[in-house]
């Protein structure tokens, strides 16, 4: 297998862009182009799954079938016979990266996994295409019980875990694309941290879509046991091509009495990526779960993280950046379902609309029956930095309960004349100056990521303001 | 060479509302200059034009540093030239750190050719130069990690265009009504530090209503701005007689600067243009 690896793709030569290069690999086996029942049990027959998930996937292929596509959110020009659901680039899993093939290695290694695995996370998952490439797991962890694998492993080696909760907090029939990633899903992580253990540093997973119309359909579970916390954290890049790509992810968390999880993901698609995901979890008695959300590039993201607060005392998080440039649609935002008493929640979204970009946020909030004495707030600030872009609100509330408390703030910001004005006549460039303002927007936000995060987060918005990726 | 600061025939306009009608100033580093005038008469307007806000149009003469227009030049550019302009109202910029602003803002002035992305001055370096100036300010280190402006009161406001001088040393700086705002010890400790960091250094055009600043950064040149014009420049005592006796002499004196100064000043009301 030959490694070419350019430096910038032809269309954006002189612009730097460090996520769009290309990586000549042939992989060791590519399904047929589009979907068909025969190509999802090719999927299952291909990873030598059982029956019970081999039948799972051909009924959530009838259900994506049946389903229309949504009518709401964005633009979905999508061609499902013209995307390719399976490919498998690598025989097996390395242990360590010499164990991953060369040309994939190079890959991560531009994008820095090795190096960030080395300073500060607990374990690391590379997704290439299809399947997990590279698995790792800081040794003490493993002792303690605590099982990060890829979700095609747990199938394997944990089925009755996975099985208990698999499909169950995100059932196929939940929406469309719900169902297509349960026809066929491929890699993805599965996490179980055991009772009362706590993890310091992040796992992380990184996901890199390579080739041109490639879909990505990992599936991930966590699930955090009692007492115990996590904090994962998911990257996901892709090079520039001229026709589309998919991305649809299904996440599910299951974080149990007094639990906690945080969910971050920073993900810079490139301009092709349709990102259609669905992300929700169940916090049962005093357990927290935060969403942490850094939506940049792709076509369109259609994506609401969700928390559903099942036991009193449950409290659910969201935070959400979504940056929008030229002919991006990011359909972002938030779900809180307070399904018991004394729960709590909070969304705070923050959108940025830049070169004709379009950013909205779509968030619910809803108060079931006997969920008394909840507390949610949701603040939505969207900053548009010229008239030609837009932002859009739509929050929806519902309400089956007297004794709540729920608080909706909204604002919509241009970048002032006399903020530019101020910054520029201390000596900043124009550029310099915007890009400040956008930064201080988001702060914040980013001042909740752990630093390493942070600072890579305000370096991607930065590459955005320069219009490397716009 | 002394640096210079030359102002010839400037006419400015504000949404096509004539505001300066003809200014005529020269300054040389290490200079201090009083600019005083009643309300509307045209002040803050001069200062924002020399500093270049895009929405304050330079209709017809030019602003010269050392032979070069900066009615040509970005307001980076002129900052990176070496003017400075202290606001009377600086705007809040919520989620960005004084100091992160600060440093930014020090690279690209004390290397006028940096580009975008280049490296800015090593942050020890900046932080103990940081420090030195905020404790001659008597202010707080915790200041810098605060958010430019953002709930500032009026005194803090005033302090950190201060500090910003301190920081960025221009050749050329104008303080539009630094002095406002503050009470008594602060417009002390203000004066003294303005003393301190510009008198000798700098070329000062200090725009106040009141004589304190002027104390202790007594004006060799004092400037009477009326109607959009500089009628009279005297000295120090110039700037004695206004403050104690007022413009009521320069009005009749001028009549029709005077008339086109009420003027300006009834649309004020409606449009602010300082």
């Amino acid at each position: 297998m030959a490694t070419d690896i350019t430096q910038a793709a032809p269309d954006q030569v002189g612009e730097i862009n460090k996520y769009d290069f290309r990586t000549v690999t042939e992989g060791v086996f590519k399904a047929e182009k589009g979907i068909s029942a025969k190509i999802v049990a090719q999927i299952s027959e291909m990873k030598g799954e059982p029956g019970w998930m081999r039948d799972f996937r051909l009924k959530s292929f009838e259900i994506f079938e049946s389903k229309p596509m949504p009518k709401w959110g964005g633009a979905l020009d999508l061609n499902f016979q013209d995307i390719y659901y399976y490919l498998k680039p690598a025989d097996h899993q390395g242990k360590t990266w010499d164990d991953v093939p060369a040309e994939i290695k190079e890959t991560f290694e531009k994008l820095g996994i090795p190096e960030a695995e080395r300073k500060f996370l607990s374990g690391v998952k590379a997704q290439f295409e299809s399947e997990v490439v590279y698995g790792s797991l800081q040794e003490d962890l493993g002792k303690q019980g605590v099982l990060f694998t890829d979700t095609d492993t747990a199938v394997k080696e944990h089925p009755d875990l996975l099985r208990e909760y698999f499909g169950k907090i995100i059932p196929p029939n939940d929406n469309k694309f719900a169902a297509l990633n349960s026809a066929v899903w491929s890699g993805g992580s599965f996490i179980y941290i055991p009772k009362g253990v706590k993890i310091e540093f992040p796992l992380q997973a990184y996901f890199r879509i390579n080739a041109e119309n490639m879909g990505q359909f990992e599936r991930t579970l966590i699930i955090v046991d009692e007492g115990a916390e996590v904090h994962y954290v998911e990257g996901c890049t892709a090079p520039m091509y001229s026709t589309e790509s998919l991305h649809s992810a299904v996440v599910e968390v299951v974080c149990k009495k007094g639990s906690r999880c945080r969910y971050t993901t920073i993900q810079n698609w490139a301009n092709n990526i349709y990102n259609l995901v669905t992300k929700r979890a169940m916090a049962y008695q005093d357990a927290t779960m935060e969403w942490v959300d850094g939506n940049l590039g792709s076509r369109l993201t259609m994506k609401y993280p969700a928390v559903y607060m099942m036991e009193p005392g449950a409290r659910g998080e969201i935070l959400s950046i979504a940056f929008s440039g030229a002919k991006q649609h990011q359909d972002a935002g938030a779900k809180l379902v307070h399904c018991a008493p004394n729960t709590t929640g909070q969304i705070i979204s923050k959108s940025i609309s830049k070169n004709g970009g379009r950013s909205s946020y779509r968030g619910l909030v809803r108060v079931e029956k006997g969920a008394t004495n909840t507390k949610c707030n949701v603040v939505c600030d969207a900053l548009i930095l010229d008239p030609e872009s837009r932002s859009d609100t739509y929050p929806y509330i519902e309400v089956a309960e007297q004794d709540v408390s729920i608080g909706h703030e909204a604002s919509v910001s241009r970048i002032g004349e006399e903020q530019m004005f101020y910054l520029t006549s201390r000596g900043l460039t124009e550029a310099e100056a915007s890009t400040m303002i956008v930064n201080g927007f988001i702060e914040p936000l980013v001042k909740e990521l752990p630093m390493e995060y942070a600072v890579e987060m305000n370096r991607l918005i930065q590459l955005q303001m320069e219009g490397s990726v716009g | 060479m002394i640096d210079t600061l030359v102002i010839r025939d400037l006419h400015v306009s504000v949404e096509g509302k004539p505001i300066l009608r003809g200014v005529n100033l020269e300054m040389k580093r290490g200079e201090t200059h009083a600019l005083m005038g009643p309300n509307g008469s045209g002040k803050s307007t001069l200062g924002l034009a020399i500093m270049g806000h895009p929405n304050y149009e330079v209709t017809n003469g030019t602003i010269e540093l050392n032979g070069e227009n900066l009615v040509e030049m970005s307001p980076d550019q002129r900052a990176r030239a070496g003017v400075f302009l202290a606001f009377q109202r600086p705007v809040a910029i919520p989620g960005v750190k004084l100091a992160d602003f600060l440093r930014h803002a020090t690279t690209n002035v004390r290397r006028p050719d940096r580009k975008e992305g280049e490296e800015l001055i090593p942050m020890r370096e900046f932080r103990k130069e940081l420090k030195g100036n905020m404790e001659q300010l008597q202010m707080d280190v915790e200041f810098a990690r605060r958010y430019v402006n953002d709930g500032f009161s009026g005194g803090e406001m005033k302090r950190a265009e201060i500090l910003q001088l301190a920081m960025l040393q221009p050749k050329f700086a104008i303080l539009d009504e630094t002095d406002s705002g503050l009470d008594a010890d602060a417009v002390r400790l203000a004066s003294e530090s303005i003393a301190e960091i510009g008198r000798e250094k700098m070329g000062l055009l200090i725009i106040t209503h009141h004589d304190k600043l002027l104390v202790h950064n007594p004006p060799e040149f004092t400037h009477v701005m009326l109607g959009g014009r500089l009628v009279e420049t005297g000295g120090i005592e110039l700037a004695n007689e206004l403050h104690n006796e007022g413009y009521e002499r320069i009005r009749k004196a001028y009549p029709d600067a005077d008339a086109e100064n009420q003027a300006m000043l009834e649309k004020e009301v409606t449009q602010p243009v300082g």
